[in-house]
């Protein structure tokens, strides 16, 4: 039979040594409409991964709108001209897909996970929804209950999330960053389907996005299929992208949050610069391997020193994200533990903060933080969706996907010397806001009534 | 010994689905023996990355807690790296962190173990296993650490009782389950963690972490005869013989039960169900294609269009089973307004009941076999999904062809089946409902 032949080839096909796999580099091409493409071949699975990448996140939102960007997510699902409402996620799943989309503060995207032979069908629909949504105030009107529901899930009923979210509005006064990606309560109650289309007529462009798409295929053949799709579709004029720089900071910014807990917890975070110029800028892998002695392993100094030696804190992490379009921050959050103050576990971790400024970081140290960031290259190519994530958030942030390497070979050279600098340099109390969640008993907070006489429930 | 040799993904995705023929390095072969040791193993050889992957599994879930020592399991595994062969816990870990290694442990109902990602060139691999056979093999449990680790479980425990979705979990699971294991709080509860010693936990280790309970699932890098001499070495310290104490059989719920608890919380969470099915169940397929329709499939599944697409009530609506060795729970669950609650609990429980009885459409059947079907490959598409079935088969005791069988499985299920399975083993008259932020009646 047929299918007994083809078994035994693909047996044997599999007892061969697999050549060439060497990690191949990703390819790029602009379309004449600006729409950039870039193919990552990994051909190690028959599986492809396609994302679009729009450069529009919440930092280009307004106040009075906020939230606009990840409406307008939601809304990306609800009907093309040729397309109708919930057709798009029927199609792609109809076709063994997974599919979803994510909206941040730099940029929303979109992404489909397919067997190889499906691509056309993600890049047909992507293209269809780039340029002929149809925003109906029928689905609007569903779609934005829903979006308040993810508020109140994500954020109002989270602890943490209600102080990172605090924190943010405390840190910024003028940078967009400074409102969440979700958006305040009162603009999603506020908000219109005219809002959101014009956030689409303003940023859906095809030379506003990039389209990744990574895994079993050949490149030639993906921007073939790209421009066939994508290149009928006419660049737009976008609008001005002012600098919205964030006004000095000069003062340590303190803000508490209460909330139905049971720990307390802290939140500390001081401004810093990201990368901007991946070859030429130091400071920003400084602070990246500055965070990694702090926390990126359980040997390393906070987990070490709070939760263990000292017992002070319940968890400690450290954390700072140098991809970026916006300002930076780095961070710090912990929970004490059952009879710490949080005034005592702000001391320890100064005190610890306080050491490596005046004593450095070993070699030792900074070589673990190293050999983790080696042997990373390799895990994370057993994620093809991982792959295309990182190249979306480079070319987003401006940096470039060709520049992957070049952070890595960077943080490599990282000297202590450098950490020391860098933690002396920006890790010091002008610059820093510190949140605190002071937790309330569930009783003390009175539920909100509902109306009287809804409910007939048994 | 058991020697078995089964070729799995290449021939079933390249020929029988009409994909491409070229799509061999998909191929997923898995070799099984048993260890000298007793263990189990499942060994896919890959060489396309210098990486290794590999876990060990022990029958030492949370279905092996008892009332009187509740979160004993949980303590137990979380301990075995915090000190073991005269290696103090920052000694183990500085030995991983320095090879860029990465290990962690899991805990689940049925099982309980850890899982190690290293580079796979000597230099990286070597101390990577060396410690993870310590940690495995020699947990000092040195009594500080015990009584450190006691005190942030019990902040944790304290923290989770105030949280609306860890209320409800635990609320839910006591509701379905009773005094079954599977109804005890997997990480325990205040007063019980608070009498466990440093004795408790070793007698457990050496009563649970047994080589003839052990499976070792090992994916990536090294070859047949290095992964052979891998799990000699992670299970040849361990204690032979693993104590037979049955767990009693899982009751179906004689009749519905109703509980809301008062939260301060915006949005009330609702949970409902009963035990599902087993693993390697007579109804699973038809059961799990079913679900798809029901609340599985996303976007394409009757709860989530019902809930959110049609009415705004809430972002996230699910169902799920969750098979185990005994019958695991099947869930559906959601989270909405509060003043929706009593809406969103009605259009659930209305459209469970329409399932039931109505079975999947044609459409339904045919778009819930296709995503599963020709999605396929996306489930075994990297080295950390493959490791992650090799634990499961070999935890359940699954067929080697169960990743090869899965997609034609699936095929033969009827819409008659997934009916008559629904009928037979949800009962939407004898349903837990557990509603956490619920208005007050």
């Amino acid at each position: 039979m047929a299918n007994k032949l083809l078994r035994y080839l693909c047996v044997v096909g599999l007892s061969l040594p697999l050549t060439s796999f060497a990690a191949s580099e990703a390819q790029e091409k602009i379309l004449p409409n600006g729409l950039k493409v870039i193919v990552k071949e990994d051909h190690r699975a028959p599986v492809v991964v396609s994302q679009v990448w729009y450069r529009a996140g919440s930092m280009d939102e307004s106040n009075g709108t906020t939230g606009v960007a990840h409406v307008l997510e939601h809304m990306m699902f609800k009907g093309t001209q040729s397309v109708p409402s919930g057709e798009f996620s029927k199609r792609i799943a109809a076709a063994g897909g997974r599919e979803n989309a994510f909206t941040n503060r730099d940029h929303t995207a979109y992404f489909q996970t397919l067997e190889k032979s499906k691509l056309e069908l993600a890049l047909k629909l992507e293209a269809d929804r780039m340029h002929n949504l149809v925003l109906s105030d029928q689905e609007f009107t569903k779609e934005i209950e829903v979006v308040r529901n993810e508020r109140r899930w994500r954020t109002d009923d989270k602890p943490h999330g209600l102080v990172y979210e605090q924190f943010m509005a405390a840190a910024f006064n003028a940078h967009p960053y400074r409102w969440p990606v979700i958006g305040w309560m009162n603009d999603l109650e506020q908000m219109s389907t005219q809002d959101a289309r014009t956030w689409y007529q303003r940023w859906y462009a095809p030379n506003n996005a990039v389209l990744v798409v990574a895994g079993d295929v050949k490149a030639d053949q993906v921007f073939r299929l790209a421009q066939k799709y994508f290149g009928p579709l006419k660049a737009k004029p976008l609008p001005l992208r002012k600098l919205q720089a964030e006004p000095l900071q000069d003062g340590t910014r303190r803000l508490t949050v209460k909330a139905p807990a049971k720990l307390p917890y802290l939140l500390m975070g001081w401004k810093a610069p990201v990368l901007r110029d991946v070859v030429k800028d130091s400071d920003p892998y400084a602070l990246e391997m500055l965070a990694g002695v702090l926390s990126a392993n359980a040997a390393a100094r906070l987990p070490q020193s709070l939760v263990r030696d000292s017992r002070i804190a319940q968890d400690a992490d450290a954390g700072y994200d140098s991809v970026q379009r916006g300002p930076g921050l780095f961070m710090i959050d912990a929970t004490p533990s059952e009879g710490k103050t949080v005034a005592e576990l702000e001391a320890a971790i100064r005190a610890e903060l306080d050491k490596i400024k005046r004593d450095g970081v070993t070699e030792e140290e900074l070589n673990r933080v190293k050999a983790q960031v080696i042997a990373s290259k390799v895990y994370q190519r057993d994620s093809v969706f991982y792959q295309g994530m990182q190249i979306g958030e480079m070319e987003t942030a401006g940096l470039g996907h060709r520049h992957i390497d070049t952070r890595l070979e960077k943080l490599k050279a990282v000297t202590a010397a450098a950490v020391q600098a860098a933690a002396k340099l920006y890790l010091v109390d002008d610059q820093l806001t510190v949140a605190v969640l002071d937790p309330q008993p569930l009783e003390g907070k009175k539920p909100v009534a509902p109306p009287k006489g809804l409910h007939h429930g048994s | 010994m058991l020697n078995n040799f089964k070729n799995l993904w290449g021939a079933l995705l390249a020929c029988l689905l009409v994909f491409s023929v070229t799509s061999v390095n998909a191929g997923v072969t898995i070799q099984s023996w048993q260890a000298k040791s007793g263990a189990k193993v499942l060994f896919v050889e890959n060489h396309d990355l210098p990486m290794l992957d590999v876990a060990v599994h022990f029958d030492a879930g949370s279905r092996r807690d008892i009332p009187k020592r509740l979160g004993r399991a949980s303590l137990t595994v979380s301990m075995l790296q915090l000190g073991a062969g005269g290696l103090s816990e920052e000694v183990i870990a500085k030995r991983l962190a320095d090879v860029g290694a990465q290990m962690g442990a899991s805990f689940e109902p049925d099982r309980a173990g850890y899982s190690l990602r290293t580079l796979s060139s000597a230099r990286e691999r070597e101390p990577a296993l060396q410690v993870l056979a310590t940690v495995l093999t020699a947990p000092d449990f040195p009594e500080t650490v015990v009584q450190r680790e006691k005190a942030r479980v019990i902040a944790a425990l304290k923290e989770a009782a105030t949280q609306p979705a860890s209320i409800a979990d635990k609320a839910f699971s006591k509701a379905i389950y009773g005094a079954h294991p599977y109804g005890l709080p997997a990480d325990g509860e205040v007063e019980m963690v608070a009498k466990l010693t440093r004795e408790d936990l070793l007698n457990f280790y050496q009563l649970r972490y047994a080589a003839a309970s052990a499976v070792v699932a090992i994916m990536g890098d090294v070859t047949r005869a290095e992964a052979g001499a891998i799990a000699e070495r992670l299970t040849t310290g361990l204690v032979a013989e693993v104590a037979c104490e049955d767990i009693p059989n899982v009751e179906p719920l004689a009749k519905a039960y109703s509980e809301r608890i008062a939260h301060p919380a915006s949005q009330a969470h609702i949970l409902i169900g009963a035990p599902g099915m087993k693993r390697g169940d007579a109804d699973y397929f038809a059961l799990y294609l079913g679900n798809y329709v029901l609340g599985g499939g996303g976007f394409d599944s009757r709860i989530l269009k019902e809930i959110r697409q049609k009415r705004g009530l809430a972002y996230s609506a699910y169902s799920y089973f969750a098979p185990l060795k005994q019958e695991g729970p099947f869930q559906i669950g959601l989270q909405t307004k509060k003043q929706d609650a009593d809406t969103a609990l009605k259009v659930a429980q209305e459209t469970l009941v329409r399932f039931i009885q109505e079975g999947p459409s044609a459409a339904e059947l045919k778009q819930a076999k296709n995503n599963i079907i020709l999605g396929f490959p996306l489930r075994i598409d990297s080295n950390a999904e493959i490791l992650n079935y090799l634990g499961v088969i070999g935890v359940y005791d699954l067929p080697l062809t169960y990743l090869d069988d899965f997609p034609r499985q699936i095929n033969q299920v009827t819409a008659r089946e997934i009916q008559d399975a629904f009928k037979r083993r949800v009962h939407p008259d004898r349903l837990v409902t557990v509603i956490v932020g619920a208005p007050e009646k």
